[in-house]
């Protein structure tokens, strides 16, 4: 079910002297099956946009069409967009409060409408897609690991069957095995259900590693959108607006800067050293 | 004696059910000893529930050992008389800058702390303006925090913390949730004020890159001090990082990938530069 924005803007405090333009003119396509990188720094409008693509917030002007519907026409359902796309916030392991694991996952579904044996299916099944083992299912979330506990958030909102998944800096303050375990997740889930994903990160590296399509924003709007590499190419545009290519692009700029003629389109380790291997062999 | 000296530190968390019962004990920080000089920069790192923070809190004094013990400056955190002194010699900076900031005014939040210790009013003026200049922050003192972005505010706090003249300041996780120029901003601050000032500075931290220019590493693991060396040493060990659900910075990692491919890499390569040189000596 893709996604379309038409020249979208929001504008917080309309009609005050404190107006703030947070989204301006936006025009974009989700189109399913895609893994979408959104970055942009603090303040840049990545969450508001976010927070548009299933309604939680109205535009102040443009539209916005889930499956051709426009989703602030009347008469369209909002809460069946709301499960139809799933947003896991930042720190959404702040949002669980259940007595035990398998009954948070369970709390979606059910105000679905679900029959209870719909929603414990549900529940099972979102839990097994996030890698969690049953061993954990009636532990308090409380109990478990950070990761642990970020993994059940997500289950939550994978628990309402959604078609795109948006998630918020979903490894925000994990330790880096516990990121690549999260984002591999997310990876082995796109590649099995097909899922829309969206990620949210400020890890340029990650991006680098996991998305087909970056899309950045600065002031409101849409300052690239374009593969990985085309992006990271523009290094310097980005570091302009406190982003940056991920580290090894720059390990590839220092050595073409001192005459090795390898690519600085490289964004990941495996390409790097591919590059490097295809030089040296060539000499 | 250093400015921060911890033997044999253990604390242990006790989980209770709900009539008060021992559930279960987890030992947070097991065995733990450190040697910390005055004007160091330390870096703590380790993966989530590895005992950094909970050894962190040890060091002004916000847990208390259950045995052994922290001195700092000299002075044992378990005696009640010293806890001021010791919060006043170790400041701590947390994650979250929203969760830290008071003021309504960024110069009003850094001068609260010198204010509650009873400075005068005319040297708390002075101590805003240079703890505020001392992290890139003084053009901004007459803004209110919420309009600044996460770097900003970060270092907002950090002024906070420097404006009450510690000799060492702790710093958990300060950049886990700002953007790259955030990042950069904060960990520009904290080693300027390590090099120009001299303070004493604990980074914990799950960005690989941000400890390469720390002078000691340690590595937690299960409430102990896994590894402990110079940021070379440590990130020369890649796959017990990799065991201990950690990383290397990329060029480490990438220089390390092509050793095993047979270059005459060094291990535990720290920065582009010396990546380059490295190849260049391949080239030859």
């Amino acid at each position: 079910m893709p996604i379309i924005l038409d020249k979208v803007s929001h504008i917080y405090g309309e009609d005050t002297a404190m107006a703030v333009r947070a989204l301006d003119n936006i025009s974009l396509v989700i189109p399913d099956g895609q893994f979408i990188g959104l970055i942009g720094h603090t303040g840049s409008g990545k969450s508001t946009l976010v927070q548009h693509l299933n309604g939680l917030m109205k535009s102040t002007s443009g539209s916005i069409y889930f499956n051709g519907e426009d989703i602030d026409s009347e008469g369209f359902d909002k809460k069946e967009l709301r499960s139809k796309v799933g947003l896991v916030f930042q720190y959404p392991e702040h949002q669980l409060f259940e007595t035990d694991v398998f009954s948070d996952v369970c709390f979606g579904p059910k105000n679905l409408g679900l029959t209870k044996k719909e929603a414990e299916l549900r529940a099972y099944a979102a839990l097994k897609l996030v890698g969690l083992e049953d061993d954990y299912f009636y532990q308090s979330p409380f109990d478990l690991s950070g990761g642990q506990k970020r993994r059940v958030a997500i289950a939550g909102v994978l628990a309402m069957k959604p078609e795109v998944l948006i998630l918020d800096e979903p490894t925000a303050g994990l330790d880096p095995k516990g990121r690549d375990e999260i984002l591999d997740q997310i990876a082995k889930l796109k590649r099995e259900t097909g899922i829309t994903v969206l990620l949210v990160s400020h890890s340029m590296d990650d991006v680098a590693k996991y998305v087909d399509r970056i899309i950045v924003m600065n002031k409101g709007r849409v300052m690239y959108d374009e593969e990985p590499r085309e992006v990271f190419r523009q290094y310097q545009a980005l570091e302009a607006v406190g982003l940056a290519a991920p580290q090894v692009t720059y390990i590839m700029k220092e050595l073409r800067d001192h005459g090795y003629d390898v690519s600085d389109e490289v964004t990941t380790i495996e390409e790097a050293k591919r590059e490097i291997l295809a030089y040296f062999r060539e000499r | 004696m250093g400015i921060i000296k911890v033997r044999d530190l253990v604390y242990e968390y006790i989980r209770r059910d709900e009539e008060g019962n021992v559930e279960g004990i987890t030992t947070a920080v097991d065995d733990v000893d450190l040697d910390i000089e005055q004007g160091d920069f330390v870096a703590i790192l380790g993966h989530n529930g590895s005992g950094k923070s909970t050894l962190a809190k040890h060091l002004n004094a916000i847990l208390y050992p259950v045995e052994g013990t922290v001195w700092v400056d000299g002075k044992d955190t378990k005696e009640e008389k010293y806890v001021w002194d010791i919060r006043q010699t170790a400041g701590m900076v947390f994650q979250n800058p929203d969760n830290q900031i008071i003021g309504q005014i960024v110069e009003e939040d850094v001068g609260f702390g010198p204010e509650n210790m009873g400075v005068p009013t005319k040297e708390i003026w002075e101590r805003v303006e240079e703890s505020l200049k001392a992290v890139g922050m003084y053009q901004f003192r007459k803004f209110s925090p919420n309009k600044l972005s996460g770097g900003q505010k970060q270092r907002v706090s950090i002024a906070g913390v420097i404006a009450m003249h510690p000799k060492c300041i702790v710093l958990d996780e300060p950049t886990a949730m700002l953007d790259p120029k955030g990042r950069k901003e904060v960990i520009r601050a904290v080693r300027a004020l390590n090099d120009v000032e001299h303070i004493t500075v604990i980074l914990i931290t799950h960005y690989m890159e941000e400890v390469i220019h720390a002078d000691k590493v340690y590595v937690m693991d299960q409430g102990k001090v896994a590894i402990q060396g110079t940021p070379r040493e440590v990130f020369s060990e890649v796959e017990k990082l990799k065991e201990l659900r950690l990383d290397v910075p990329q060029v480490t990692l990438l220089a390390y990938e092509l050793a095993k491919e047979g270059f005459h890499m060094p291990k535990g390569v720290l920065t582009n530069q010396e990546f380059r040189e490295a190849l260049d000596q391949c080239m030859r």
